[in-house]
């Protein structure tokens, strides 16, 4: 945690949401609490990998090694959540929830906050985004791309 | 071990009732729906010496085909339960008929049955991906993702999309054992509130309780039992497998791999279908499973469903029964039961004319697993 993370009231509910930390996902956690994309990247064959495992999925080694890298990427595809399924997610009704592909490799999941859902599309550039839930977690989102 | 030789047939099928169902257990909708599986077959409950079941989705408890098994106060010479989710249920014929090969079983029960809209339905509403802070919760979520990406790619539309659940409900109407029978418009379809865009209420299938049941044997026990033999033709598998976000084309399943191996081993193909019963959980299911089974070109599947094609009557009619979207959204065991149906001609007035073959599809997670099961009139 940083010294000056402040947690907004708008998403300490999320908190409840975060898995525990475990010795896998703690780096990539760190990041998101440093507000920095960390993602495992192999020794052997160059690929970047998630979620945290502690071999490569690709090539089976266990020559990894933790990186900071920009996370952008584009938008794969994605949905308007309308059902409220999470008080977490109530006030934000209808979310914009983004399959987005990094340009490193991996596809992740994110929400896309404060945009309307209409100016979301298919092959959309967005940059990663992280905010505090509490004093020990931030989660990941995604927002446009900076121009 | 030898390859497989002969023939196998389902010689019995039941079920419990649908919908909203209070006051059953998991374990009553298995055993009562077995049990009449067992009469419609024509057999004695100790006639049976397998036991095979997909678990209950709602709370996945270990063991589940001895527990079944004891119910029924019997002591099976074979057991199992196959994590493929709603795959299973042709997985589980497979398994069926490789004991039934060697020796182990003469007649072989396979049930699926919960309770997860009188009981505990949280499993439904379950995050999706690694992290539930992703805000992506429940199945209709991850396969609206599929839905958009299909929409994006083939220009697959929302009036295309609304054909599969007015058709789907049209064959409901027909048929009594359905949760759902009143015939919907296309007016109903667009004023039904969205769920996860691209998905109205309308694209989704229910959740529902119940059971169904099957009877699989030899081909030279099915011959004296009290109704005609279904002959199984062809079973095929293909798993994507990869979690649905993470897969290299969102727009694909199972299907094509599946349905090839099935095909191949039936020996026929796409033009010998008389009626399909497709795994319809989701209106896009439909239409991603019709494309790669070879009845119409990739991404072609949305027009297929135009101009009532899939009604019975029609040139392919396509789940007679009303399949998940309005029979039951139950994970896929009473679409063989349906096919069984209209294969002896039970279908009153919703079946095909002259329903010689019929194919079952069956998925499994979000597209992660597929079973393919072509069945004949022998």
């Amino acid at each position: 945690m940083t010294a000056d993370q402040i947690v907004d009231p708008d998403f300490s509910a999320m908190a409840d949401l975060v898995p525990d930390e475990t010795e896998l996902t703690a780096p990539f956690r760190a990041g998101l609490r440093a507000g920095e994309m960390r993602l495992q990247h192999c020794a052997a064959c160059s690929e970047h990998q998630h979620p945290p495992e502690s071999f490569c999925y690709a090539c089976g080694s266990t020559d990894l090694e933790w990186q900071t890298v920009p996370g952008h990427g584009e938008v794969y595809s994605f949905v308007v959540v309308h059902q409220p399924y999470h008080v977490a997610f109530r006030d934000r009704l209808p979310y914009v929830v983004a399959t987005v592909q990094l340009d490193e490799g991996p596809r992740m999941l994110g929400p896309i906050f404060d945009l309307e859902p209409s100016a979301v599309s298919i092959g959309m550039r967005v940059e990663p985004r992280f905010e505090a839930v509490s004093d020990e977690a931030s989660v990941l989102l995604f927002e446009p791309e900076a121009s | 071990m030898k390859g497989i030789d002969g023939r196998y047939c389902i010689v019995g099928v039941g079920q419990t009732p649908y919908g909203k169902v209070p006051g059953m257990s998991q374990l009553a909708h298995n055993v009562l729906a077995i049990r009449n599986a067992i009469e419609d077959a024509g057999l004695e409950k100790d006639d049976i010496d397998g036991v095979l079941t997909k678990a209950p989705t709602s709370t996945f408890p270990m063991l589940w085909a001895p527990k079944v098994a004891e119910a029924l106060r019997i002591t099976p010479r074979v057991t199992g339960t196959l994590d493929q989710a709603g795959a299973s249920n042709i997985g589980l014929i497979q398994y069926a008929i490789s004991a039934l090969a060697l020796g182990q079983a003469s007649y072989i029960a396979i049930s699926y049955g919960d309770n997860p809209r009188s009981g505990t339905r949280t499993t439904y509403a379950r995050p999706r991906g690694d992290d539930a802070a992703a805000g992506l919760f429940g199945a209709p979520s991850s396969y609206a993702m599929i839905a958009r990406r299909h929409m994006h790619e083939y220009g697959t539309t929302h009036d295309q999309l609304a054909n599969v659940a007015i058709a789907h409900r049209h064959h409901a109407s027909m048929n009594p054992n359905a949760v759902f029978q009143d015939p919907i418009t296309r007016e109903d379809y667009e004023h039904s509130r969205f769920v996860a865009e691209p998905f109205r209420l309308l694209d989704c299938c229910p959740v529902s309780d119940g059971g169904a049941a099957y009877i699989v044997t030899t081909e030279e026990r099915a011959k004296d039992l009290a109704k005609d033999p279904v002959y199984i033709e062809g079973i095929g598998q293909g798993h994507p497998a990869w979690d649905f976000f993470r897969r290299g084309d969102l727009a694909t399943s199972g299907a094509a791999v599946s349905g090839e191996a099935a095909f191949r081993n039936a020996g026929l193909g796409p033009k010998d279908i008389d009626f399909c019963e497709i795994y319809d959980c989701f209106t896009i299911v439909p239409l991603v499973t019709l494309e790669e089974y070879g009845f119409c070109e990739k991404g072609e599947g949305g027009a297929f469903y135009e101009d009532q094609r899939t009604h019975v009557g029609g040139e392919l009619p396509v789940n007679t029964s009303g399949g998940l979207l309005s029979e039951t959204g139950m994970p896929g065991t009473q679409l063989v039961v349906e096919a069984v149906r209209q294969i002896r001609g039970e279908g009153g007035p919703r079946q095909v004319k002259d329903a010689e073959v019929g194919l079952v599809s069956q998925q499994g997670g979000i597209m992660t697993t597929h079973s393919t099961m072509i069945v004949s009139k022998g």
